[in-house]
Formats: structure tokens, C-alpha cells, sequence
């Protein structure tokens, strides 16, 4: 079906008109609709290259209560991404290429976006034996991202091989920075705040020494490393001089990391709960600083759906994580481009190219030019809306921003020209 | 007052209304019958997580003695019922129409879920959640204090042990502040929050000048197990650095009182002949304890403030 | 029993200070009369306004024949109306200490109106012994009984309707002894 896209701001820049047609961007300019083309009112919409989630939990298989590959991708096409990566963390653990290519069937059946599965460094998540690496890297699934997300990589000599393992096929590792010893039973951010509260404090600390530790070990054997979710000022600090001195260090950052600071845990609702935890208003400040300047190459939403009766408790209780793909675009022009911090290139930078980049994808985060693949989001930047989590795509519910008033709304979403999010031409 | 859930909730005012109404308390239960009708046809609940036979009697004896109806639930929330539990039991409450719920939880935060996650419509009495607060002990320790020291403002509490781990070293230190006393935690820094440093008191490491000058001191109980953390490297080196023996006893001024919110370690923090001696008011403690417990059940179920009487 | 014109707004003197004064000598004497003696007398009175009474009943029996054991008897924690306000801030309780077994219990109140306070009184006296007589001393009764509840020694008995009150002072408590009428603000 060819598309006409009529009067798009191509990444809030000059407007343009676009023909989809086969998958690809077959024109570009002042168009006349063709025969048989649908058209698409894009006057006052930003056209941005489809958004790559680096960092999912789509929970299928084993935890098909709080999300399934089908919800989760419908969610994420419903906030402009074409690409997520699932995290490796299911039931059982997607440590083989059986469960990666299970997977990514899943995805590709469901065809709301393209899932490349994450593979799991090691055995189990246990971290103390290395996983068949190589055999996802093969699979249909043709993994590049290897993660233990959820656990830390903790083990300095496993770590080392895991960097080393992967240079044969231009795979990353990317590491969940929390030092265990340092974490036993942590519930918030440690600080003031937490001593107040009574619950168990993790400490920044904790983070800080495993990047450090990652960046020097990936310096040494010259191998590609990314930093999941970095959330306190002293790891933006330490990637901003990993690069300085030219190593192949990448690191991301969430939305909520980017927005919402450790207060919130006051009101003891664990909807606020996450891992790594909310932390102070500079440490949000410098994780913004860090995104503008490109320290942080990446948003990736984290996106952590949780059934109701675990969140639905105390916050002892409850599991960690928040909800993200819906209202990452929001949360990032709330906080970035309205106070002129970051662009529209920026955002499509941080969120399609360079997540595109790391996870080598090579047909997403590509330019908005006639040849390029059909693979975009169109927004409208002047919605606003207030958070609903019963709007959610989702199966979940754990959102934080419910009921609160963000900026943006995503219209539709394409890949490869095919429409997979916006009912109205 | 809606809820008691931590100190924070009352003013310098409400606070000493608790502690008055605990003295009128004690009057009226002098009397043979110690029983006044006053909570009649209210349903009290212990809903507590964790147990303790002593806090839950004394909220018990203290609901009984205003004529309410008293429901104990012993209610075991594991992580492996991952947190059903406390929803699942506060509907069932809901549904029994309790008025008041008391609850004890090894989670912060938990009575503040009860009271504001629209599960319930019962007023909530914290009895001790996790390492968060506990503030009728702060009330019934405070009580203590004023029976023997009078006035509390500009009095010296020194209060000394496992501060990190301790809810009622937190609402202590709220309420003697609150009062005007000036507060002294004393413990190794293993055993002290961070960000200690902004409450409202003063820090040491050591304990024996603190003693010199304090009208009162409150030891908390320090467990064994924190050593397997390695807080500190032996029960030996502890009660040396941190114990109250008789030693330190002497150091005190003599009209200096000791209490201890129980259960005791004897040996570890405090050492028995202290624990019975004549400047310990650990059994007096207990005693008040059902005092201000009546008193909070009185002024939760029916508010506060004067209104103009008709005869 | 005057009946002075009622002016909207300014409040009316129904006793002064010397009009307190003689009422309070006549009631001690009563007391007295009545039950032939201080002998098992106790007076007790609810705070406020009833303690410094009772006590300056005391005083004027005392003066006469013999002194009388006076304490205080809060009846908060007994009111049948709990639950329809705020719950108030207790009073002292002060029950002398040969108690009230077997004694003539002369409860002190300033105004009596409903009768609900006083029959708190009674419910609390229940708690605390069998007095032998329980009897009932007022500065001012105003009508208006909802129970069957009545005086036995009256200082001044006033009609009023209920948009009215009656306000007590007594110099221990307001500095002028003076009691007035006034119209209520709604």
C-alpha cells in the first residue's frame, strides 16, 4: 500500500511531503498523491525516524501476566518505536538460541515492530559461566546485545571474557552496573532521604564502581561496552571521560531517570520503585547535561511491565520497575526539548540512530531520504494529554506519570511502510 | 488527627494533648473498675505482621479499657505471599467495618499504604513498621521521661545503639525535638544513617561523656546478627565500646533515669544489674505504654479540639 | 425572677458578683440544712466552671460548721454525645481520697440545661464507688431538659430559649464573677 506522508516537519525542520511505497522512501519533496495512495495529513506533525528502544522486558516467555511480545510490541508502536530490544530476563532465561529465536518469531509474527532479543551473558542470569553467545549470535535472531539486565555482571574475570568473547562478531555487552555486595536488600537511593524513610539505602557508589571498573576493562581489551539505565551524576562523569580518552564506551539513559527524582518514594507507593532507583534532583540534572551533550548517547526506556499484585503492597514487597515505551517521546520533550536542552535532531539521534547504531541494526535510525527505508513516527508536538494508565497498551499498569499532564502525542508509526500504529489517515 | 503513622503527623500541641490525656488516663484507671465506656461499639483491630506479645497486649488492654471490641489478627506477610497479604487483609477488615486498625509491619511504609492506598476507611495507628517510626513508643518513653524530669524542654536525652536499624530511635528523635529536649544518639558509625547529620540532634561516637551530662538515657537493642554484616566485629567489643554496665551507671547524674523499649539483650547493650536497678524505668515503661496507647485510641476515634458544650 | 427586656445584641446581666455571692452562701447553707450536717458530704464538681464552685461552696461550709472534702469529677470520657463532635481534651479528675462509698455526693455544675452532662456525672459515680445519695447543686438552670434530671439546690433558675446562652464567669477562671445572657451568632 503506498502512503503519501503530506506536509511533515522532518525532524522539526523544513516540511516536506514523503511516498512510502515497497517498504522504502521512494520520493521526497512537494508531491501529488498518486493513484491509490492513502494520504496522511501531516501539517503541524514531526516526522522522526522510527524510535529504537535499546533496553525492553517484553516477558514472554514465563511472564505472560504482565506483558506478552504482542502487548508490549503494540505498545511500543503506539510510542513511535519500530525497534525494541528485549532484555533476556524471562522464563526460562533467553541464554540459548532456541529462546532468542522463539523470541523473535514472536515478534515478528505479532508485527507491530521488529524485536531483536538481547541474549544473556551468562548461564541462567547466575553469572558464573558464559552463555552460548556465539550460537544467538548466529541464530535467526542474529543477536548483538548481550545482557544479564536485572543482575550485575559482577565477576571482574567473567566480565573481562564476556567483552573479549563478543569481538568476534561485533557483538556489546551491556552491563547492569550494581555492585551486589554493595546492594544486599537495597530498596531506594541511598541518602538522607532514605535513612529518613526507613529503607535500605543503594548507594550510587555501587553504580559508579562497576562503570568504572567496565570502562577500564573495556579500554584493556578493546572491546564495545554500554551502560544500562546510568542514573547518578558520578556515571555521567565517568562515561564522559571514558570517551575523552577515546574508548569504545556507550551508555543510556531512561525517562524517568531524566524526570523524576527520589521524593516520590516519600509516598511509600511503589509505583516509584525501580532499579537502579529514582535519585536526587542533580543527579537528574546531570543525567539531562549528559544526554544534551551526548555523553549519554541513548533514552531507553527500561520499559518494565509488573502485574498489579506486585506493586499493589509495601514497598518491601513490591518489584522494581516502571512502564516506559508509551511515554518515553513525552517524557523526553518534556524535559529536553521544551527547555531548549535538546532538538528534534537530538531526539533522533539519542533515540533512533545511535540505539540503532549500537544494536547494528542496519535499516533503522537511518536518514529521512529518498532510499531509506519506510521506517518513521510522525508526532504532533503540540498535543498534550493528561497520563492515563487504563490508556495503556500495555497488560501492566505501572506507570508513573498517571495523572500527570505531558507534552506530545504520537499520530502514527510505520515500518518499512506499513502502518503499525495511528487509525486515522 | 486522622491517622497516627509517624511523629511528623502531630504538632508540639497534639503531641502534649496525647501526653495530658495519659495522665487523666492514669487517674481514671486507679479506680477499681478500670473500664470506661467511652469506645463502646468500636471495633479495634491488632493487625500485626510481626509479633510482639507486648506491644500488641498493651494496644489491646488500652482498647478494652475504653469498652471497644478487639480483634487480633496475626497476620504472616512473607515475600513468598508477595504482598497479597496486607490488601487481601486490609478488604477483609474493611468488610468486618473496623474502626480503627493497629498495625505492626516489618515493612517502612506499610501503615502508610493502609492509610492512603483507599483500601480501607479505618483510622490507622502505627505500631512499628520496619526501621521507619513507632510512635507510641516515642509517646509512652516521652511520658516516661516527663513523669521523672518534669518539662522536657532543654533536657538531655542521650539515646545509644543500632540507630540505623532502629524505628524508635527515629521517632524519638522527633519527638524529644519536637518537646525541646536536646538529643545526643550515640553508636558506632556502622550503626548511623546516612544523612544523620541533618536530623534534629547531635552525633557521637562515644559514650561516655554523653552519659556525664544526660537526664535520661535509652538504650536500643542491638542484635547479634548484625555482627554476620560485619556492623561490628564482636558482642564483646560492642558492650564495651556501647554497654551500659555499672561503670558507666555511676557516670550518669543522680537523677538520671534509664529505659529501654525492649526486648532487652542483657549482657549485650545493657547488663543486668543495670537493667534492675533503681535508675532503670524499663518496667515503668510498659505500664505508660498502656497509658498512651488509650490516649491516642481516644483522640483518633473521635478527632480533637474543644467545642462549645451545651448542658 | 426578672424579666428584663432582651436587646438583640447587648449580652444581660442575669447575676453579678454580689448576686453570686449570696446564692452561693444560701445553697451551702441548704446543703447543710438537708442533709443535717457536713457529715458525709463530698462535692464534687465537673470542670470547668463547677470546681471553683464547688470549692467556694466548701469554704462557706466550712465557715459555718466543719470542713468538707471537695474534689473534681470530668465527665468527658462519659458523654452520650461522643460521637457527634470532636473528641475534646480531658479534664482533671480529683476524687477525695476517702472516696465516695456510702457518702452523700453533691455534684457542683454552673448551668444545668439538657441534663446530659449531669447524667454523664451519674454513669461516672458508677465507676467509681455507691454513694449512699447523689445530689445536684447549680448556679444557674436554664430549662430545656431532655432527660429526668432536675436540682436540688438552684442558684437562679432563668428561662431561656435556645437561641440564647448562658455565659458563667468566675473570677477564677474569666477575673469577674458575672453571669449573662446572650444571643447566640448562627
Amino acid at each position: 500500500m503506498t502512503v503519501l506522508v503530506r506536509g511533515a516537519s522532518l525532524l522539526g525542520g523544513p516540511r516536506a511531503d514523503l511516498l512510502l511505497d515497497r517498504g522504502v522512501i521512494t520520493e521526497l519533496g512537494h508531491l501529488s498523491a498518486p493513484a491509490g495512495a492513502a494520504v496522511v495529513d501531516a501539517d503541524g506533525l514531526l516526522a522522526l525516524p522510527g524510535l529504537v528502544d535499546l533496553h525492553t522486558h517484553l516477558r514472554e516467555p514465563g511472564r505472560e501476566d504482565a506483558e506478552t511480545v504482542e502487548s508490549g510490541t503494540a505498545a511500543a508502536a503506539a510510542g513511535g518505536f519500530t525497534a525494541v530490544h528485549a532484555m533476556a530476563n524471562t522464563e526460562p532465561v533467553a541464554d540459548t538460541a532456541g529462546v532468542v529465536e522463539q523470541v523473535w518469531r514472536l515478534g515478528r509474527d505479532a508485527g507491530h515492530c521488529d524485536v531483536h532479543p538481547v541474549g544473556a551473558v551468562t548461564v541462567g542470569l547466575a553469572g558464573r559461566q558464559l552463555a552460548e553467545l556465539g550460537a544467538m549470535a548466529e541464530s535467526a535472531a542474529r543477536v548483538r546485545v548481550f545482557s544479564d539486565d536485572g543482575h550485575c555482571v559482577s565477576d571482574a574475570a567473567l566480565m573481562r571474557r564476556a567483552l573479549e568473547y563478543v569481538k568476534a562478531f561485533d557483538g556489546v555487552v551491556a552491563q547492569h552496573a550494581q555492585e551486589p555486595a554493595l546492594t544486599a536488600g537495597a530498596q531506594m537511593n541511598e541518602g538522607e532521604l532514605s535513612g529518613r524513610l526507613g529503607l535500605a539505602g543503594w548507594p550510587a557508589v555501587a553504580e559508579e564502581a562497576i562503570i568504572a571498573r567496565d570502562i577500564l576493562l573495556a579500554a584493556h581489551v578493546s572491546s564495545r561496552v554500554h551502560i544500562c539505565h546510568v542514573s547518578t551524576a558520578g556515571a555521567v562523569d565517568l562515561v564522559r571521560w571514558a570517551k575523552a580518552k577515546g574508548w569504545p564506551v556507550t551508555a543510556e539513559a531512561t525517562p524517568h531517570h531524566l524526570m523524576l527524582t527520589e521524593d516520590l518514594a516519600a509516598t511509600y507507593d511503589p509505583v516509584y520503585k525501580v532499579n537502579p532507583p529514582l535519585r536526587s534532583a542533580e543527579d537528574v540534572a546531570a543525567l539531562q547535561e549528559g544526554l544534551a551533550d551526548g555523553t549519554i548517547d541513548v533514552v531507553a526506556t527500561d520499559h518494565a511491565p509488573h502485574p498489579r499484585e506486585a506493586k499493589d503492597c509495601e514497598w518491601a514487597s513490591a518489584a522494581f520497575g516502571m512502564l516506559g515505551l508509551e511515554t518515553a517521546l513525552a517524557v523526553v520533550q518534556h524535559t529536553m526539548v521544551e527547555p531548549g536542552k535538546l532538538d528534534w535532531a537530538g531526539v533522533a539521534d539519542r533515540m533512533s540512530v545511535r540505539p540503532a547504531r549500537i544494536g547494528r541494526l542496519p535499516d533503522h535510525g537511518r536518514p529521512l531520504e529518498v532510499g531509506e527505508p519506510a521506517t518513521l513516527t510522525l508526532v504532533d508536538p503540540t498535543a498534550r494529554r493528561t497520563v492515563q494508565a487504563a490508556d495503556s497498551l500495555s497488560r501492566s499498569r505501572n506507570i508513573p506519570y498517571a495523572g500527570l499532564s505531558l507534552p506530545g502525542a504520537v499520530v502514527a508509526t510505520f515500518l518499512r511502510g506499513r502502518r503499525t500504529f495511528g487509525g486515522r489517515a | 488527627m486522622q491517622h497516627l503513622l509517624t511523629i511528623a503527623d502531630l504538632d508540639r500541641e497534639e503531641a502534649v494533648r496525647i501526653l495530658d490525656t495519659a495522665e487523666e488516663m492514669a487517674r481514671l484507671t486507679d479506680r477499681a473498675i478500670k473500664k470506661l465506656p467511652t469506645l463502646r461499639g468500636r471495633t479495634v483491630v491488632n493487625l500485626f505482621f510481626e509479633d510482639s506479645t507486648r506491644t500488641r497486649t498493651s494496644f489491646e488492654l488500652a482498647a478494652k479499657r475504653l469498652s471497644a471490641d478487639v480483634i487480633n489478627f496475626s497476620a504472616k506477610g512473607s515475600s513468598v505471599s508477595k504482598g497479597e497479604s496486607l490488601k487481601d487483609t486490609a478488604l477483609t477488615l474493611e468488610a468486618m467495618g473496623a474502626d480503627a486498625i493497629v498495625v505492626r509491619h516489618s515493612a517502612s511504609g506499610a501503615p502508610h499504604r493502609l492509610a492512603h492506598a483507599g483500601w480501607v476507611s479505618a483510622r490507622i495507628v502505627n505500631a512499628g513498621d520496619g526501621t521507619h517510626a513507632h510512635p507510641t513508643q516515642a509517646l509512652l518513653d516521652a511520658f516516661t521521661m516527663r513523669r521523672h524530669l518534669g518539662d522536657l524542654a532543654g533536657r538531655r536525652v542521650v539515646i545509644v545503639g543500632d540507630v540505623l536499624h532502629s524505628r524508635v530511635a527515629r521517632s524519638n528523635v522527633e519527638l524529644l525535638s519536637l518537646l525541646g529536649a536536646q538529643v545526643t544518639l550515640v553508636g558506632p558509625p556502622t550503626l548511623l544513617p546516612v544523612g544523620v547529620e541533618s536530623w534534629p540532634c547531635q552525633v557521637s561516637y562515644e559514650l561516655d561523656p554523653a552519659l556525664a551530662k544526660a537526664d535520661a538515657v535509652t538504650m536500643l537493642r542491638v542484635q547479634h546478627e548484625r555482627m554476620a554484616a560485619s556492623f561490628f566485629p564482636s558482642a564483646r567489643e560492642y558492650a564495651r565500646r556501647y554497654g551500659l554496665d555499672s561503670g558507666r551507671l555511676r557516670l550518669l547524674p543522680d537523677h538520671a533515669i534509664v529505659l529501654h523499649p525492649g526486648p532487652m539483650n542483657r549482657g549485650m547493650e545493657i547488663t543486668a544489674d543495670v537493667a534492675d536497678s533503681d535508675r532503670s524505668v524499663i518496667v515503668e515503661q510498659v505500664g505508660n505504654g498502656v497509658l498512651v496507647r488509650m490516649a491516642v485510641l481516644y483522640l483518633l476515634l473521635g478527632g480533637s479540639g474543644a467545642a462549645e458544650e451545651d448542658r | 425572677m426578672s424579666h428584663a427586656p432582651r436587646s438583640g445584641d447587648s449580652p444581660h446581666v442575669l447575676l453579678s458578683e454580689t448576686d453570686i455571692a449570696r446564692a452561693l452562701t444560701r445553697i451551702g447553707h441548704e446543703i447543710l440544712e438537708r442533709n443535717k450536717g457536713a457529715g458525709d458530704v463530698v462535692l464534687l464538681g465537673i470542670p470547668r466552671r463547677g470546681v471553683p464552685l464547688a470549692r467556694r461552696l466548701a469554704e462557706r461550709i466550712a465557715a459555718v460548721e466543719s470542713s468538707v472534702p471537695v474534689g473534681s469529677l470530668d465527665v468527658t470520657m462519659y458523654r452520650d454525645d461522643l460521637r457527634m463532635r470532636p473528641a475534646r481534651a480531658l479534664e482533671r479528675t480529683d476524687i477525695p481520697a476517702d472516696g465516695v462509698d456510702d457518702k452523700v455526693v453533691v455534684v457542683v455544675d454552673d448551668v444545668l440545661y439538657s441534663g446530659r452532662t449531669v447524667r454523664a456525672a451519674l454513669t461516672a459515680l458508677d465507676d467509681i464507688g455507691r454513694p449512699r445519695a447523689v445530689q445536684l447543686a447549680v448556679l444557674v438552670d436554664r430549662g430545656h431538659r431532655e432527660l429526668p434530671i432536675r436540682a436540688d439546690y438552684v442558684g437562679k433558675n432563668v428561662p431561656t430559649s435556645r437561641a440564647e446562652a448562658v455565659r458563667v464567669q468566675l473570677r477564677e477562671t474569666d477575673d469577674v464573677d458575672e453571669v449573662v445572657l446572650v444571643r447566640e451568632e448562627r
